[in-house]
């Protein structure tokens, strides 16, 4: 069917989508805030070793605590999902697999997230 | 998916082995392995041997090639030209990296010297790859001057030296397609990522002075393929004959569009 196409055709292809950048970015910029964030939860959960439940839940209930903690894990997420988004997008081919792949991981992201926050937010409000 | 192993007609079998005449009493004998592939034979491709005085032949890998063509095997098949580094022809593989033939010394390899066509390209005949869709990628970055402002009538489109000094480590490029086909972003997407080669030179249109479409010129390469898929491995700057550093050229056009839109 494209055997009379150009190549310069076939380079072109459907052209720019002109927003490849923002994707980009914010990869980049959710990978730097993760750094301090990971830090911080990496020695928070540190210090919390052998220490009984209640004073683990009282460490996530702490606000600064419970607001890092949802900001980790909403960035997190997302820094996992378009981070996914590109490792499908190099190594699948077939278009609607690599569009199911992709929507898939992001839910699956978006659910984990969503479960997490309500984890930390329980844990907050003390119910 | 992406292919990871070769498709069963293109995995490669040892072919013969074959020896120069009068390369026997040789002190410097060489072999050179080559990738072998006919497509009017249906036969899978294959590793010959050949053996060769090198004293004879001259220093380089392309005089090793032309001294096999010469004096053993009159079909191998490979492109070259200038054997000076400068027109892009002989860019193979050899030894595991991508390099011009006419550059690369018969000293610089030690044991066996593994010559095959450039990686992950569909193979013509023995070394020759299809280079097709990578000169239509060139094409496609429009590698000419756009200007709106009209020609001077009475002198050049002037630049200063420091704008000049800017195409310094890009007009170099000689498109021999060894950074492009070194790289697993190229290998895996080159139908839509333009690969080192073009967006070095994209970005040599880019950074010229005189042209004035770089606004254009940025639409047209941000996208998450054409340019995004570029993960910075830097194969291409490792493998470049001519020492250039299309990986830096990348990063550029990532700050330049950046910068408009921050």
């Amino acid at each position: 069917m494209r055997a009379f196409e150009t190549p310069l055709s076939r380079a072109k292809g459907l052209g720019s989508a002109k927003n490849g950048f923002h994707h980009w970015w914010q990869q980049r910029i959710t990978a730097v805030v993760l750094v301090p964030l990971m830090l911080w939860l990496g020695f928070g959960i540190a210090l919390q070793a052998g220490a009984d439940l209640e004073s683990a839940r009282a460490w996530v209930a702490h606000p600064v605590n419970a607001t890092l903690l949802v900001t980790s894990i909403i960035i997190l997420f997302y820094h996992g999902a378009i981070g996914v988004q590109v490792v499908i997008e190099d190594y699948v081919h077939t278009e609607g697999l690599k569009a199911a792949g992709i929507l898939l991981v992001h839910f699956a992201c978006f659910l984990v997230a969503v479960a997490g926050i309500l984890a930390v937010i329980r844990i907050a409000l003390g119910s | 998916m992406a292919e990871f192993r070769l498709p069963a007609n293109s995995r490669i079998r040892e072919g013969n082995t074959h020896r120069a005449p009068g390369a026997e009493s040789s002190n410097n004998l060489r072999r050179i392995r080559v990738y072998r592939y006919d497509p009017e034979g249906g036969a899978n491709p294959r590793m010959d041997t050949f053996e060769i005085d090198a004293d004879q032949a001259g220093p380089m890998i392309l005089d090793a090639l032309i001294a096999i063509k010469d004096q053993i095997d009159p079909t191998l098949t490979f492109r070259r030209s200038c054997r000076e580094g400068i027109c892009g022809s002989c860019a193979m593989n050899i030894d595991g990296t991508n390099t011009l033939a006419c550059t690369k010394g018969l000293d610089e390899v030690k044991g066996d010297i593994n010559v095959s066509p450039l990686p992950h390209m569909d193979v013509i005949k023995d070394l020759v790859p299809d280079l097709n869709h990578f000169y239509a990628q060139y094409a496609s970055i429009e590698p000419w001057i756009k200007t709106q402002t009209p020609t001077p009538p009475d002198h050049e489109r002037l630049q200063s030296k420091e704008e000049r000094e800017r195409l310094d480590g890009l007009y170099e490029c000689i498109l021999c397609a060894c950074c492009s086909t070194s790289c697993p972003s190229y290998w895996w997407n080159g139908d839509r990522y333009l690969g080192p080669a073009a967006l070095l030179q994209a970005y040599r249109w880019i950074a010229d002075s005189r042209d004035e479409a770089t606004g254009e010129r940025l639409d047209e390469l941000n996208d998450s393929y054409k340019l995004y898929r570029c993960h910075t491995i830097m194969n291409c700057t490792a493998t470049c004959p001519k020492g250039l550093n299309p990986g830096k050229a990348i990063g550029e056009i990532k700050r330049l569009i950046a910068e408009r839109e921050v």
